[in-house]
């Protein structure tokens, strides 16, 4: 997985509560059966004017002028501001695919989605859960000053501000280790192989009855 | 051992490991998969030259993005028109047969809705963890299950270990009391839930649903409550063992069978919070003040009981509450102050892992028997959750009451509930639908969803707007 350490960068305000996991890239796009190239159709429905398709060229597309992401100023933005409960709604892990592959390493929001949340984990994207008026405050400044970037240091667990001010953030130590060191999960659990391997046979002599193979047929 | 919650049960039990900061690996007893967030995950099986830690735990059956025209299934896979996704059920086949996988191909009469086909099979048992690439996992908690959605990552780290790294969640009671008024179902509870504790209420919490409301609905109904818990913000719903889930489960073919049987209700029956059971959050809802319920919003919380009106954004005091109606509004195309039953339908969905399943059908086809479909609704679309579904429907007659009234008979699957696949609902059009997601372009590009129950859904076919269902003969 790919390392989380220090990232500074260009933020883009999204200023919309409730960002479900279609708004972030419609189902349309879930047909791939690869991680990647989903960064150009982020925010698909909201950023262009017209219906996007898999695999089709989307560089004659007509913009929304009025969608942030499309604001010159926010070009190659790679923090994103957001709202409460981002990243609702479904499980699709082609979420965070979607925002990472556009270029976003960190997400500030006072509240997201459990599912989303972990899934961003897992792809070396770092969210974060700030206070409401610190967002808000946040998204005062973004638009008041073109060209607002801020650093954000996952060993310190502070987010700097342009004016050298630094705001903390608390983050889960066992993924903070993984993202500092870019570790790979299943790596890491199979570590415990043994202890997995004694927990199911222990499961397997109490409760036999999860353990039946089934009389239906496969096709 | 001290008094606990059912989700305190279920998770001591499958507790393989606890690490200091509190991550633990829960061990998982059932992994159900299907062609859209699997790919991935097998193909980093293969990159790490890895194999399933315990292939007979997996089930898998393709949905999301198969037609659901006879003309296209007729055909098999090869019927597919769409390359795009032709290729994505060939690749969930190819891999299925590659590690030894259980598969409900596409052309099985068993195949259907991942969420369906798991709890018909019994592949869904009381006390089992259960995960799959997909948020409405939370659906298999109606049996006493912990079950909940994952990523694909996760789905690989499944297959790889057997195993799930995560934290605890918190417990949270919403307790139904008294009995439901007729024509009120198990959707509308759900749905009275969410609009009481918002879309994110239920996040970090597994929620348990109880009371004598709750428990006095089937097991398709728990499963329609239990299957929404994600779109209150949790992960996982639960419902207690009883009876009724017993003899749901009780011959089954995944289901044990005889002295095993015998031994694993015996363990089941413990499947029930204690008495004095502490949750960190309880929430109480009187069944008897539910009225049948119409979302009338971009988001499942956007909820009015069918005698309401469209709320209007000038009421609102909330500046963010406010802006979030308006804009919500604007998406939708209506005024605040609207009544619910003057809001006209161009589309009907019956389907959908929330409410497709015989009960469901058998509550529309009441409805919609001997009439018709308004002549302003453009299309009427019933699409049965599993063939098994179908097949009973249509030994009940049920197809016949729904093509006599104008409607369309679907093959299984996921349909116009997430529209991957045809079944998709025009820009600004609005749709009556049975299904559990009414966000922006959800059911298709500029679509305008209103969740409802099925027999409200029939009734909005028959009179082209929103009706009472509990005005109806």
């Amino acid at each position: 997985m790919k390392k989380f350490i220090r990232e500074k960068g260009l933020v883009l305000p999204l200023d919309r509560a409730n960002v479900d996991t279609d708004f972030i890239i419609p189902k349309q796009f879930l047909k791939s059966i690869k991680r990647t190239g989903f960064g150009v159709n982020l925010f698909d429905e909201h950023r262009y004017m017209d219906k996007g398709l898999p695999d089709a060229d989307n560089s004659n597309r007509p913009l929304n002028p009025d969608f942030v992401l499309n604001q010159p100023r926010y070009e190659g933005a790679r923090v994103l501001l957001a709202k409460d409960n981002f990243g609702c709604g479904s499980s699709r892990e082609h979420a965070p695919w979607a925002l990472d592959d556009y270029g976003f390493r960190a997400i500030l929001a006072p509240s997201f989605a459990d599912i989303f949340f972990n899934n961003c984990f897992k792809n070396g994207l770092l969210p974060i859960v700030l206070n409401k008026a610190i967002i808000s405050a946040l998204f005062d400044e973004v638009e008041a000053n073109e060209g607002y970037q801020l650093e954000v240091d996952l060993q310190q667990q502070l987010i700097t501000k342009p004016d050298g001010s630094s705001i903390p953030f608390s983050v889960d130590e066992f993924r903070k280790h993984c993202l500092l060191n870019g570790l790979d999960d299943i790596g890491l659990t199979l570590k415990d192989a043994e202890k997995i391997r004694s927990f199911e046979d222990n499961w397997r002599n109490s409760a036999p009855w999860y353990f039946t193979t089934t009389n239906a047929t496969t096709t | 051992m001290s008094s606990r919650t059912l989700y305190d049960k279920i998770w001591d039990a499958h507790l393989v490991t606890q690490r200091e900061d509190g991550t633990a690996l829960i061990y998982i007893d059932r992994h159900l998969i299907h062609e859209v967030t699997s790919p991935q995950a097998f193909e980093g099986l293969r990159l790490a030259n890895r194999l399933p830690w315990r292939a007979d735990a997996n089930f898998a059956t393709p949905d999301h993005n198969i037609p659901t025209t006879s003309e296209e299934r007729l055909q098999g896979l090869e019927g597919i028109k769409d390359p795009v996704s032709k290729i994505q059920v060939r690749t969930l086949d190819d891999n299925c047969q590659e590690f030894g996988i259980f598969e409900l191909k596409m052309t099985d009469d068993r195949q259907g809705i991942v969420h369906v086909v798991g709890p018909e099979q019994g592949a869904t048992l009381p006390g089992m963890t259960i995960v799959c690439g997909d948020s409405h996992t939370s659906t298999h908690g109606a049996l006493g299950a912990l079950a909940h959605g994952i990523g694909t990552s996760e789905v690989e780290h499944v297959l790889a270990t057997q195993c799930l790294m995560q934290k605890k969640a918190k417990n949270m009671l919403v307790r139904v009391d008294g009995q439901l008024k007729p024509g009120c179902t198990a959707k509308d509870i759900v749905l009275a839930i969410i609009g009481k504790i918002g879309t994110a209420g239920g996040t970090g919490f597994t929620i348990e649903f109880g009371g004598e409301a709750i428990q006095a609905l089937s097991v398709e109904g728990r499963m329609t409550v239990c299957n929404m818990a994600i779109e209150a913000g949790a992960r996982a719903g639960l419902i207690a063992v009883d009876e009724t889930t017993l003899e749901y489960i009780k011959g089954r073919p995944f289901a044990p069978a005889g002295e095993l049987w015998d031994q694993a209700v015996e363990s089941w029956r413990c499947l029930v919070s204690d008495a004095g059971a502490q949750f960190d959050e309880t929430v109480v809802l009187q069944a008897a003040q539910i009225e049948p319920q119409v979302t009338w919003g971009s988001s499942p919380e956007m909820v009015s009981p069918i005698s309401g009106n469209v709320p209007d954004p000038a009421q609102e005091v909330d500046e963010t509450k406010r802006g979030n109606i308006r804009q919500a509004l604007k998406y939708m195309g209506l005024q605040g102050g609207t009544a619910i039953k003057d809001i006209k339908l161009d589309c009907i969905f019956i389907g959908s892992c929330t409410n497709s399943r015989i009960e469901d059908l058998r509550a529309a086809a009441a409805v919609v028997k001997g009439k018709k479909v308004a002549s302003s609704v453009e299309v009427a679309m019933v699409v049965p959750g599993s063939g098994l579904v179908k097949k009973q429907a249509e030994a009940e007659g049920l197809d016949k009451i729904f093509l006599e009234a104008g409607m369309e008979w679907r093959e299984p699957g996921c349909s116009m509930c997430l529209a991957m696949n045809a079944d998709q609902l025009g820009e600004g059009k609005h749709c009556a639908s049975t299904s559990n997601r009414n966000f922006e372009g959800r059911q298709g590009f500029g679509g305008r969803t209103h969740l409802v129950s099925p027999a409200m859904a029939a009734a909005a076919a028959i009179h082209g707007h929103f009706v009472d269902i509990r005005d109806l003969g």
